[in-house]
């Protein structure tokens, strides 16, 4: 990738500008004190559920390029990926520094024994590890690998899912329709369907 | 009535007993129950301790600090503990004025033993004692949070919804069945058992399994005062209740994964508990929709799931009755759902809780901190088995 200057497309600044609402809409509520009757929990449900929708989004991007031949979407990957750890980022530190307030004993048996917070622990070190290595220059020593280790993100939205899964109650439906989504976008992935996708695109 | 935010915070009654004499608080809550015109002389706890009142009550004062807000502890102590002399002071004062707890919550208080005579609690030593640091106070809730924010799937499983959809919910007339191995079945109408049992205010914790908590002042009459009318039949070992099931006014009822009718079940003993109430009121009003009009259970010392809401049959049986979460999840929800610090939920470790209105977590007490009023209705149970 040769460096630019700052010539964003129409498409990336409505990346950044989408994914900073939800941000602009927490801290308006924060600052009008508009709060639910259990702001903490509120706050972790909109931080992880935007988190999740905006993996998604990332993970989206190539599949609508093969759909679409849409190129100019591959450029969101990185953006979307960042926003999404971002957010992932302000769900945990409210986890651990407001709704556990660093009491560690209680963390401990909150985070560390309990299957949805391990798994959406895991889910963020992954995006931990993506995320420091998304600069051209890991891209530059990593190589090969970079690819490699970026595929992770399928790990991370299936992680992400379970962890969504998982935390709900028998009965809710509303992690089962990010799972459809999310198996949606890997179907389109794979190496078959993709190339039965591109050569009928050719024909037509 | 009070403006949500301004009302008198107070406590509830089971945990004053070992900070004060029971002199003391007898003659307050008579002095209470006085000018309240309470109608409780049925109750045989309250009869017994009359007689000690007359005593002591001419060396109270009747000034009252009206207005004033006061914040009281309500902890699990010890007798051996010391009281520091403002909180004494302050719970007095909080008792004489009795800004919200009725005679009916400072009964309860009397009923449960004094302190004194108390054995180091009749815990089995398999479960955890949650001692140590005292629990902070205990203040009411806030109204609109307790009307606003409900489990009820049969609406929607959005908390923060059920109040709207449930805004017109019909919940006059109506009738509750009360059949099984009873002596005398009867389908009462809502109204004969609100002529019918006496009622009173509880002020008391709800800890629901979701690892939060309210303090809410609940108006009714106890499950034992219907249960005596009844009358079970010797076979009778389990109280079975039912939701009502209207796909009309509930629109969660199209959510087919759920068992429907929702459905409890108490054993005859914890149904028979002086705690166990059938609440037909919040806050001095009607209960609301979201909140199981026109009358719902409430189990104080178990989580939040058990107190079955809008019931409309209440059976007798020998069979432990299928309850609806633990047919779909019987490795999360057992049939006892008592509140345990120390047995944790697969998702929420249940050792913390957060009091809604606060930030801060508080630990959660075993029994919801009613150890002393229920604990030896499980002497012997392994609680870590049956959840
Ligand atoms: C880093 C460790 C993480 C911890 C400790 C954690 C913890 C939590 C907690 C406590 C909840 C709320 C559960 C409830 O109250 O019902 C939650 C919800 C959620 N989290 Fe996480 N989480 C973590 C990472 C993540 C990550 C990386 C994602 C997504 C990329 C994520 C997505 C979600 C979603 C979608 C929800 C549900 C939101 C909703 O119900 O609307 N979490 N998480």
């Amino acid at each position: 990738m040769k460096r630019k200057k700052w010539n964003f497309t129409p498409l990336q600044i409505a990346a950044h500008l989408g994914s900073l609402i939800p941000l602009a809409f927490i801290l308006w509520d924060i600052a009008t004190g508009n709060f639910g009757v259990d702001p903490i929990r509120d706050f972790t449900l909109r931080t992880g559920k935007t988190a999740l929708v905006l993996l998604l989004l990332s993970l989206a991007c190539t599949p609508v390029n093969t759909l679409f031949k849409f190129k100019q979407v591959l450029k969101l990957r990185r953006p979307l990926g960042l926003y999404s750890f971002f957010y992932a980022s302000i769900h945990f530190a409210i986890f651990i520094g407001v709704d556990y307030y660093f009491d560690f004993t209680l963390i401990q048996s909150a985070l560390l024994e309990k299957r949805y917070a391990i798994v959406g622990l895991t889910t963020g070190l992954i995006l931990l590890a993506l995320a420091v290595t998304s600069t051209i220059g890991w891209q530059r020593r990593l190589k090969k690998n970079w690819k490699k280790l970026h595929k992770l993100t399928y790990l991370a939205g299936i992680l992400a899912v379970v962890h969504y899964i998982w935390l709900v109650k028998q009965g809710v439906l509303d992690p089962w329709y990010f799972a459809a989504i999310l198996l949606l976008l890997l179907t389109l992935r794979i190496p078959a369907i993709r190339k039965a996708i591109t050569t009928k695109r050719a024909r037509t | 009535m009070e403006k949500p935010g301004e009302h008198t915070k107070t406590v509830f009654g089971p945990r004053f007993t070992s900070s004060i004499s029971k002199e003391e608080f007898v003659t307050l809550i008579l002095e209470k129950a006085h000018t309240q015109k309470q109608k409780s002389q049925s109750k045989a706890c309250w009869l017994k301790v009359i007689p000690k009142v007359r005593n002591t009550k001419s060396t109270q004062s009747k000034t009252g600090h009206k207005g004033k807000i006061m914040k009281i502890k309500s902890v699990p102590v010890k007798s051996s503990e010391i009281t520091p002399k403002e909180t004494y002071l302050s719970r007095r004062d909080f008792l004489k004025q009795m800004g919200i707890v009725t005679a009916g919550a400072a009964l309860l208080a009397a009923c449960g033993a004094p302190a004194d005579d108390m054995p180091a609690s009749p815990v089995d030593p398999n479960l955890p004692t949650a001692e140590a640091a005292p629990a902070p106070p205990d203040e009411l809730t806030d109204h609109e949070a307790v009307i606003n924010y409900n489990n009820y799937y049969e609406f929607t499983t959005d908390k923060e919804r059920v109040a709207t959809l449930a805004e017109d919910f019909i919940s006059s007339p109506w009738t509750v069945e009360v059949s099984g191995m009873v002596n005398n079945p009867k389908t009462y109408g809502v109204e004969d058992l609100l002529a019918n049992f006496t009622q009173e205010e509880r002020i008391y914790r709800m800890r629901c399994v979701e690892a939060w908590s309210m303090v809410i002042p609940w108006n009714g009459f106890t499950l034992a005062s219907l249960l005596k009318e009844v009358e079970p039949t010797s076979d009778a070992k389990y109280v079975r209740f039912e939701t009502l099931a209207d796909p009309d006014q509930m629109p969660g009822l199209k959510n087919g994964l759920y068992p429907w009718p929702y459905q409890e079940g108490l054993r005859l003993d914890e149904a028979y508990n002086d705690l166990t109430l059938l609440a037909t009121g919040l806050y001095g009003e009607a209960l609301p929709g979201q909140n199981g009009a026109p009358i719902r259970l409430v189990v104080p010392w178990k989580y939040g799931f058990k107190s079955i809401k809008s019931i409309v049959k209440i059976e007798l049986t020998d069979e432990q009755p299928a309850t609806m979460w633990e047919t779909i999840a019987p490795n999360e929800y057992g049939f006892y759902a008592n509140v345990n610090p120390g047995v944790d939920h697969p998702r929420w470790s249940q050792a913390s809780e957060r009091r809604i209105g606060e930030l801060k977590r508080r630990p959660t007490l075993m029994f919801n901190g009613y150890a002393e009023e229920v604990a030896h209705l499980y002497e012997g149970m392994d609680l870590t088995k049956s959840y």
